[in-house]
């Protein structure tokens, strides 16, 4: 993988001496990829070189909370883990082979949206899949799919939001796994009222003689969220996560909206798993351990969250006179939520009652916001351990202003600042 | 079909002396309904509106079943006493549980007709509605103007499924006449325009509706593709216990249309003529029906609601989330606290089974 970054401020640019030995240190520790010269902007993390993304095949195979889904669930879990394959994938890549599992090992199961059929319209090109035999790999497109499987199991749909949505209800509710995809989570509100008004309370209101446990809602995302109780709602922050949290989202008996960051969808890269496995929903991740503040977050802002703690832990010149010496050596805690409902709050709190400081950061609006729920639910449970307010990092409560993203996002500065001021309160 | 009326006036007029909180009657409409169950096959999956009970009674949905959902007592299995009244489902019947929201099982028909035809079977789904907008606050909206409409049209006829959409045209959404709902010819007119076989049919004539809706379903399965069935009609009731129609319509033109366009009188002269049905065989069915519909009645108002723990039940599948574990917990403590000494509360948890102990003893 190439050491590229997107960070091209003058500022930042300077940095690059002073980060240079503290980032080498972690490839090395950390991951073992080959040691190349820095680039001249410098090493600082970002997506294309994040220390979260595990990009050997042994990191890979140890992806805590992974169970593998082809093996006797009462046999006792295997420690060795040998003799299982990884291949190189990004986001995408890892929710299509995700689907195509699920389709080979399920008859019942069917993939439809907009533009599904001839792959999707966030596909890889057909040119750098044309090394993979479909027939030998499950790693293929979806239009291989729609070839290899069948268009009876995947296929387009009219462009119609309420409709994927209702028609996935009605083959849910027969007992099918439908995996239905909107084409943008933006896109999504015109299918409010069958997700929120049917999906979402089918099994209660029949009193579970009905339900539409079978149904998955695929969709590109970040900034959208909203909340209603009946379904879960899950957003990965990488390829492993994405497809062994889709497996179990397609495989959970109850709907589930599965968020994706279309950023990731490229350019995070791992060493994926080719067999099938799972990761547990509903609950977090502590992606880096630390005892002086809790930082969560989900999704993309889980890269801007630890390019912040690098600026934090050695910051570039510039940024010295705003960053206390004495914080600098602050032990921070990163937890990706990864489930954002039903949400893990048995981690957060556990993490919060051992750190005292809780900074939440997401892109959607601030106000009633899913960090709104999480700081409410945090104080009442933490209220006698917490050393400072608990501090919400999110997009403002506008429309996403096209030449604005920049100062609208919660990136990586904003993530810093909120981390000292709630250090220094 | 001579049941529904019965059970209708019985449940319209315990409606008004405060036994049941709502009910919408079926009145005009028999044929329609009963005439298109009539040529279904019983395990046809059918996803309906809310004035579709026809078809439930003619699968042989008990009294004492319809009792239970309108009291929402512990017999009720169509939701535990969760929705309103006359929102009944069964999947023993294959009928989809009704919900409140206009149109939305339109497209889900589409779906439900696709997985038919996935598996072979042979059956199919079937959506009976397209009257009355339910909500208050959505005065203009029918389920014909609503979106949901074009897309479960659409789905069901691009992807293909073989699903048969039935539309009771009444004249009516609340008090908006067809004239304010839409310009076109009707529904039937739109069927074409997404490349669907459409007949329209006088839904006051069981027969007529009969053959049609069989026909319809022949083509469903032998093409696997979606047929429209209008039938015309009128809704003679109120639009729901909640409506008085005549501030939106003149009464006389009401009784004309009981008199003169009755879907029951047509069948019963039919019958007649055929030397098959007479007076005395129709007063002694009436006081029977009447007699079997108060007994179910007084029957369940005696039994008990659902145990008060199902509050908290069938929200998910599976595990149950630590909110709504706690959420049950923190009741169940203001329960032991309140439940005795809260007149509201006291009252009413002697209405459920267990009288709310399941819950407090399940600390």
């Amino acid at each position: 993988m190439p050491l590229t970054t997107t960070i091209s401020s003058v500022p930042l640019r300077r940095a690059s001496k002073a980060l240079v030995p503290l980032f080498r240190q972690q490839r090395r520790s950390n991951s073992g990829a080959v040691e190349q010269p820095p680039p001249p902007e410098g090493h600082l993390p970002t997506v294309a070189n994040s220390r979260l993304l595990r990009t050997k095949r042994d990191s890979a195979l140890h992806t805590p909370g992974l169970s593998w889904a082809d093996e006797d669930p009462s046999a006792p879990s295997r420690a060795i883990v040998g003799g299982r394959e990884t291949r190189k994938m990004n986001t995408y890549q890892a929710i299509r082979d995700a689907m195509s599992i699920a389709l080979a090992k399920d008859d019942n199961a069917v993939v439809f949206g907009e533009d599904v059929a001839f792959g999707g319209v966030f596909r890889d090109s057909l040119k750098s899949l044309a090394s993979h035999d479909p027939a030998r790999s499950l790693f293929v497109t979806i239009n291989h799919l729609a070839h290899y499987i069948g268009k009876e199991r995947v296929f387009n749909t009219p462009l119609t939001e309420q409709g994927i949505a209702g028609f996935g209800i009605g083959m849910a509710l027969m007992g099918h796994t439908a995996i239905a995809e909107i084409q943008f989570a933006d896109y999504i509100f015109p299918a409010f009222d069958q997700l929120v008004n049917e999906a979402a309370k089918i099994r209660y209101r029949s009193g579970g003689t009905y339900n539409v446990g079978g149904l998955t809602i695929r969709t590109p995302t970040m900034s959208v969220l909203e909340l209603t109780h009946g379904h879960k709602i899950v957003i990965p922050r990488s390829p492993i996560q994405a497809k062994g949290l889709l497996l179990s989202s397609i495989r959970d008996p109850n709907p589930v909206i599965f968020m994706e960051p279309k950023i990731l969808y490229r350019s995070a890269v791992e060493q994926v798993p080719i067999d099938d496995y799972e990761l547990p929903l509903g609950k977090a991740e502590i992606l880096v351990p630390g005892e002086d503040l809790t930082l969560l977050t989900w999704g993309t802002p889980v890269y801007h969250c630890e390019t912040a703690l690098h600026m934090l832990n050695s910051p570039a010149p510039e940024l010295e006179s705003v960053i206390p010496k004495s914080l600098q050596s602050a032990k921070i805690e990163l937890i990706d939520l990864r489930s954002i409902l039903p949400w893990d709050v048995h981690t957060i709190v556990e993490s919060v009652n051992r750190t005292g400081r809780l900074v939440i950061v997401h892109e959607a609006g601030l106000t009633a916001g899913v960090g709104a729920e999480i700081s409410a639910e945090v104080q009442k449970r933490c209220f006698l351990k917490l050393d400072a307010p608990v501090k919400r990092v999110a997009g403002w409560d506008l429309p996403n202003g096209l030449q604005y993203e920049k100062f609208h996002i919660p990136d990586a500065i904003r993530v810093l600042d909120a981390v000292v001021e709630t250090l220094s309160y | 079909m001579q049941l529904l009326p019965v059970l209708d006036n019985v449940l319209y007029n315990v409606q008004r002396q405060g036994k049941i909180s709502f009910y919408m009657t079926a009145h005009g409409e028999e044929a329609t309904i009963v005439g298109s169950a009539a040529a279904l096959a019983n395990d046809d999956e059918v996803m309906g509106q809310y004035r579709e009970l026809g078809v439930l009674l003619w699968r042989g949905f008990s009294l004492d079943n319809v009792m239970a959902q309108c009291l929402g007592n512990e017999e009720d299995t169509s939701g535990k006493g969760r929705q309103m009244p006359v929102h009944f489902g069964s999947p023993e019947h294959h009928f989809h549980t009704i919900s409140s929201p206009l149109a939305t099982q339109i497209p889900q028909a589409a779906g439900v007709g696709r997985c038919i035809g996935r598996r072979q079977v042979v059956s199919l789904s079937i959506r009976i509605a397209m009257d009355d907008a339910y909500a208050k606050n959505r005065p203009r909206a029918n389920p014909l103007s609503m979106p949901d409409f074009h897309a479960g049209m659409m789905l069901a006829s691009t992807i293909p499924s073989p699903t048969l959409f039935i539309a009771r045209n009444n004249g009516f959404a609340i008090s908006t006449p067809s004239s304010e709902q839409y310009n076109g010819d009707g529904i039937a007119s739109r069927g074409p325009g997404y490349g669907i076989d459409t007949v329209r049919v006088d839904g006051n004539d069981v027969l007529a509706v009969m053959s049609a809706v069989r026909e319809a379903r022949r083509r469903c399965l032998e093409q696997g593709r979606a047929v429209l069935v209008e039938a015309m009609s009128y809704r003679v009731g109120h639009h729901s216990t909640s409506d008085d129609s005549f501030a939106y319509r003149p009464r006389a033109e009401v009784e004309d249309r009981k008199r003169i366009d009755n879907p029951i009188v047509r069948f019963r002269l039919f019958l007649e003529a055929r030397g098959w049905w007479d007076a005395d065989a129709e007063a002694e069915l009436k006081a029977s029906q009447k007699a079997a519909v108060m007994k179910a009645f007084k029957r369940s108002e005696t039994l008990k609601l659902w145990e008060l723990r199902h509050l908290f039940t069938d929200v998910y599948g599976g595990e149950e989330p630590w909110n709504l574990k706690e959420q049950r917990q923190e009741l169940t403590g203001l329960l032991k606290k309140y439940g005795q000494i809260y007149e509201p509360w006291r009252k009413e948890l002697a209405k459920f089974k267990d009288a709310g102990e399941d819950l407090m003893g399940k600390q």
